[in-house]
């Protein structure tokens, strides 16, 4: 058990009315796994997400690291966004050297590490490149770049993919199934794409809003290499949608 | 006017700016034949409203005698101190006032106050104060720049989008690392153009201050002028006052769009 989510709530306040965006969600997460945090907006997916990666406590209940309480955002691990979050300030290589900047590396060694992953990312001949001269697949490469420069032990995407068109998202899926099965690292991912999960998890944590908890974690025993048009593909996103549907008729628990 | 005519308008608009310079040369020689014609059709005396030509004298001969250039050079002299440190000091303060909220809350309502009071208002204590001579010009320059420069600071860094914040957390950058690695480049195109409007600000109250308090400077020699009712000269010094700052202004303007478009905030 590497990572320990332990009866975990989180409720705002907003316009006065309180908010219950995680009821009592558990949940263990093994080192090297991909884990897909799946569900419409409103379910809490990038709430439990923010709450493991230290930069929104949780109200209630307890999640550990490696057996530590996480506080706050630890180094160790890196978050990917949405928007990229890069500096547009910097061009893409000194973009990737922050990742290594507020550590004690030395210049060359920041410099060689941050190029070594640009290159794994496809981008080595992009080097002076200001962010905004790129496309927004080769914008989240570049944050991918930065976050693998880290060498952290979990990577987190917060719907890293959500801003790209559909063929570029097939794309970068690849590229980060690729990375991680080379690095192994562990990966939490959210996102509210069916088949996006189905095609990269370990395991699809299927969450439900209102308030938001988990309705059923499904391993996805499709092996290394999937095929997104083969059977089996077809009938485990079936089972996914299930849940979904089923939600609006009755209350049941799904577990596989 | 239907709306497909008034694109096909903006368009042809748009394909003439290339010929930018040509306006700006009909424009100056209009105001120019606007202006002998004045001198033409009334019977002003030439002593009290001179015309292109004696001004183009006067300029001659304030240029040659050294006049000029004694006062331009007393006036830019003036106007890059009291700039620098006004935006130097603007900056500083805008980037904690804005980082740290309630202090901004705190200084806001009584800034708003001061803010529209002209800074030659003060001058009588600002006299009494520093004295006759640059000081006074300085002081004006610094009040006139530091309004607009420190409210866009504070402005650039509140705006600062969480996720630069979210990126710096999550790679450890420390909280004083991040105020140059981060906050001064994030709100840095807010702060320029908050610099391009302070400097025509304070270029105008330059000119006004030293016309109170002081006995150099192309605002002196507007006083000097008319006490010595070489209005040639005074519409001279008017014109080199108004070219000087435009100059300025273009400069600056062309800085805060190569900084826009460094910053991919437009193309």
């Amino acid at each position: 058990m590497y990572i320990n989510i332990d009866n975990v709530s989180k409720r705002f306040t907003r316009k006065g009315k309180e908010f219950t965006a995680l009821d009592n969600v558990s949940l263990t997460i093994e080192r090297g796994e991909f884990i897909c945090l799946l569900g419409p907006s409103g379910c809490g997916k990038s709430t439990l997400l923010n709450a493991i990666a230290g930069f929104e406590p949780p109200t209630e209940g307890s999640i550990t690291i490696d057996g530590l309480d996480v506080r706050k955002p630890s180094s160790r691990n890196v978050t990917i966004f949405q928007n990229y979050g890069l500096l547009p300030w910097r061009n893409v290589l000194r973009n990737v050297e922050l990742a290594l900047e507020s550590r004690n590396v030395s210049r060359t060694e920041r410099t060689s590490r941050a190029k070594k992953y640009l290159e794994m990312v496809g981008l080595g001949n992009f080097l002076d490149v200001s962010p905004h001269q790129l496309s927004g697949g080769m914008q989240q490469r570049v944050a991918i770049a930065r976050a693998l420069t880290a060498e952290p032990d979990i990577i987190f995407m917060d719907e890293p993919f959500g801003a790209l068109d559909a063929i570029t998202r097939l794309k970068l899926q690849d590229d980060i199934l690729q990375i991680q099965r080379k690095q192994k690292k562990t990966i939490i991912f959210v996102t509210h794409d069916i088949e996006e999960a189905v095609y990269l998890a370990d395991r699809v944590v299927v969450m439900t809003p209102n308030p938001g908890k988990v309705k059923s974690v499904m391993k996805i025993e499709l092996g290394p290499s999937r095929d997104r048009t083969s059977e089996d593909f077809f009938r485990t996103r079936e089972k996914i949608f299930e849940i979904f549907n089923m939600t609006q008729h009755y209350d049941i628990e799904y577990t596989i | 006017m239907s709306v497909s005519s008034i694109a096909g308008r903006a368009r042809k608009f748009a394909g003439r700016q290339g010929k930018a310079w040509f306006f700006n040369v009909c424009s100056v020689l209009l105001l120019l034949l606007l202006w002998q014609l004045i001198i033409v059709c009334t019977d002003v005396s030439s002593a009290l409203f001179p015309s292109p030509f004696q001004t183009w004298r006067a300029f001659l001969e304030i240029l040659n005698n050294g006049t000029l250039f004694d006062h331009f050079i007393s006036s830019m002299y003036r106007f890059a101190v009291g700039f620098f440190v006004s935006v130097s000091v603007a900056v500083v303060f805008g980037l904690v006032f804005g980082w740290i909220d309630w202090l901004f809350r705190l200084v806001n309502p009584v800034l708003q106050i001061l803010r529209p009071i002209s800074p030659i208002a003060w001058m009588p204590f600002i006299v009494l104060a520093f004295g006759i001579g640059d000081a006074p010009a300085v002081v004006i320059i610094f009040l006139a720049g530091f309004f607009p420069v420190f409210l866009s600071t504070v402005a650039g860094v509140r705006n600062i989008p969480d996720i630069y914040f979210r990126v710096s957390a999550s790679f450890g950058v420390g909280p004083v690392e991040i105020f140059w690695k981060v906050i001064f480049p994030a709100a840095f195109p807010q702060i320029t153009s908050g610099i391009h409007l302070a400097l025509g600000t304070a270029w105008v109250f330059l000119v006004c201050g030293e016309m109170v308090g002081a006995q150099s400077g192309l605002g002196y020699l507007i006083i000097d002028a008319r006490n010595n009712l070489r209005y040639d000269i005074l519409m001279t010094d008017i014109i080199v006052i108004g070219i000087i700052g435009f100059i300025m202004d273009s400069a600056l303007g062309k800085f805060e769009k190569f900084i826009l478009k460094k910053w991919g905030i437009s193309e």
